[in-house]
């Protein structure tokens, strides 16, 4: 009994490490790859307009409500202080730091990666990469260096966006429903936000969730099981361990570039 | 096992024996546990990569049993794929080389549609236009009659009969369909587990002595394949039965 438990636990860490050592690999082969696609920007264009335009609308969504919450919480607390003109701080440092990635990155997780990941999984499982080998065509260069390359650019872009739509949402919510003057939401950002240690480390943050949640969505289509239990499983995949990548990642980094 | 220069070759067997396995094997896309595979007298698994789509590119073109068109493409720009891949032909030879390669084919007025609006058979001629594109020295089929109607077979057979001869190509045929194999091979490997059981031109097997061979050709239930998966006696499986 216990010899076939650890034979199970043994046999799931050794193909777990072999997972991380295959999407390791394929991660080098990605890089060794992105040359090609300078003689052919048209396939990162198109790649850009699928994972980045294609996801805007929630993202404009989603920054703008977050921002006008954020705004409303942000204003209960500090009214009873009497410190209700520091609410564009509250609200624009919230965001720029933390919700801005973060929640890019989960979104973008959810409508983008999976859609990746579904894409070239069904490609594999309708023989389309072997297809494409077989026409001395690497696939490698052709289908997952300009999804992987269209990611990272897209999910910083798609963050600051997040950012100025929730920082508008905020200023409606902080000067036409709650009364605040204009020029104190505005002075008050000014005068506090850092460009280098808010902003630039808030797009860091962003990259590097970028990078990550991509890598994981394109890896598990290409690894996937070519069939539709497979497909969907290494759907689901990409989702959640992007978001717990997301939001592990985004603890070390607060940690690294935050702490006193 | 050889095959030979400017003929069409089958290699046929039951499902799961290996079959499409061997065309990978010979295409380089898995590596084999023991043996070697030669193509044009290079060994392809001693090859670079770089080397071995090299070789592909040049010498080889395969139909997969789906068609493995390029689902994003239409018609028109899946043929033109391996063409402006590995081309620098300017836009106006790739549009006549399409044309002819589709005319081949008789799909030169389904060049707008796209994969999806393709029936079976159609979505085989189009992936053999396209396989055909680079004029390959050889052409591996895949089950290229599984699940057609008779007509589209009939067309399929013809193509492949055909541009084997008119393109001087050499054709590597996969499948378990013994009528319409045995039509146009030169020579077929019947194989099983992963071994040859027999080879010869189509008439010898015809003629073979061996049971096995019989019933695959003959499509017999029974026989050296058994009907039954292994099991143990029915009577001793029905007697284990609990008691309600």
């Amino acid at each position: 009994m216990i010899g076939d438990k650890l034979q199970a636990l043994g046999r799931s860490t050794l193909s777990r490490f072999s997972r991380v050592g295959r999407a390791s690999l394929f991660l080098w082969q990605i890089l060794l790859s992105l040359p090609y696609m300078m003689a052919r920007p048209f396939l990162l264009v198109r790649q850009l307009y699928y994972v980045g335009v294609q996801t805007l609308l929630i993202i404009l969504v989603a920054g703008l409500f977050v921002g006008m919450v954020l705004a409303l919480q942000a204003y209960i607390v500090l009214v009873d202080f009497g410190a209700e003109d520091s609410i564009s701080l509250m609200v624009s440092l919230s965001i720029l730091r933390e919700l801005g990635p973060v929640f890019t990155g989960l979104l973008f997780a959810g409508r983008a990666g999976s859609a990746l990941t579904a894409e070239i999984g069904l490609m594999k499982s309708t023989e389309q990469l072997s297809g494409m080998e077989m026409m001395a065509v690497n696939p490698m260069q052709y289908i997952i260096a300009p999804r992987f390359l269209a990611g990272v650019i897209a999910v910083p872009l798609l963050t600051s966006i997040f950012m100025a739509v929730a920082i508008l949402g905020g200023y409606f919510v902080a000067t036409e429903m709650l009364g605040i003057y204009e020029g104190v939401f505005w002075s008050q950002m000014q005068t506090n936000v850092d460009f280098y240690s808010d902003l630039m480390n808030g797009m860091i943050k962003s990259l590097v969730f970028g990078f990550v949640i991509v890598w994981i969505a394109v890896f598990e289509g290409y690894d996937c099981m070519p069939t539709s239990e497979g497909l969907g499983q290494a759907t689901t995949r990409t989702v959640v361990h992007g978001s717990l990548a997301v939001l592990g990642l985004d603890f070390i980094l607060t940690a690294l570039m935050f702490s006193v | 096992m050889d095959i030979e220069r400017g003929k069409v070759t089958a290699i046929m067997g039951p499902s799961g024996t290996g079959k499409t396995t061997l065309l990978k094997l010979i295409g380089g896309q898995l590596k084999p546990d023991a043996g070697t595979v030669h193509v044009d007298g290079d060994n392809v698994h001693k090859l670079s990569q770089s080397a071995l789509y090299d070789l592909r590119r040049r010498t080889m073109g395969m139909l997969f049993q789906s068609g493995a068109l390029l689902t994003d493409l239409s018609v028109y720009d899946n043929v033109a794929f391996p063409l402006r891949e590995h081309t620098s032909l300017p836009e106006v030879a790739i549009h006549h080389l399409v044309l002819l390669k589709l005319e081949a084919v008789g799909l030169r007025g389904a060049r707008d549609l796209m994969p999806a609006e393709l029936s079976g058979g159609m979505a085989r001629r189009v992936a053999l236009a396209r396989a055909i594109a680079l004029d390959p020295q050889m052409i591996m089929f895949d089950e290229p009659f599984t699940g057609q109607d008779p007509i589209s077979m009939g067309v399929l057979i013809k193509l492949i009969h055909d541009m084997n001869y008119a393109l001087s190509m050499t054709s590597v045929v996969v499948s378990h369909d013994v009528e319409e194999t045995a039509s146009i091979a030169d020579y077929i490997y019947v194989i099983s587990d992963g071994k040859v059981i027999q080879s010869g031109t189509p008439m010898e097997l015809k003629h073979s002595k061996s049971d096995w061979v019989q019933q695959f050709l003959g499509g017999v239930a029974d026989g050296p394949v058994p009907f039954h998966y292994a099991s143990q006696p029915l009577m001793d499986d029905l007697m284990q039965a609990e008691p309600i």
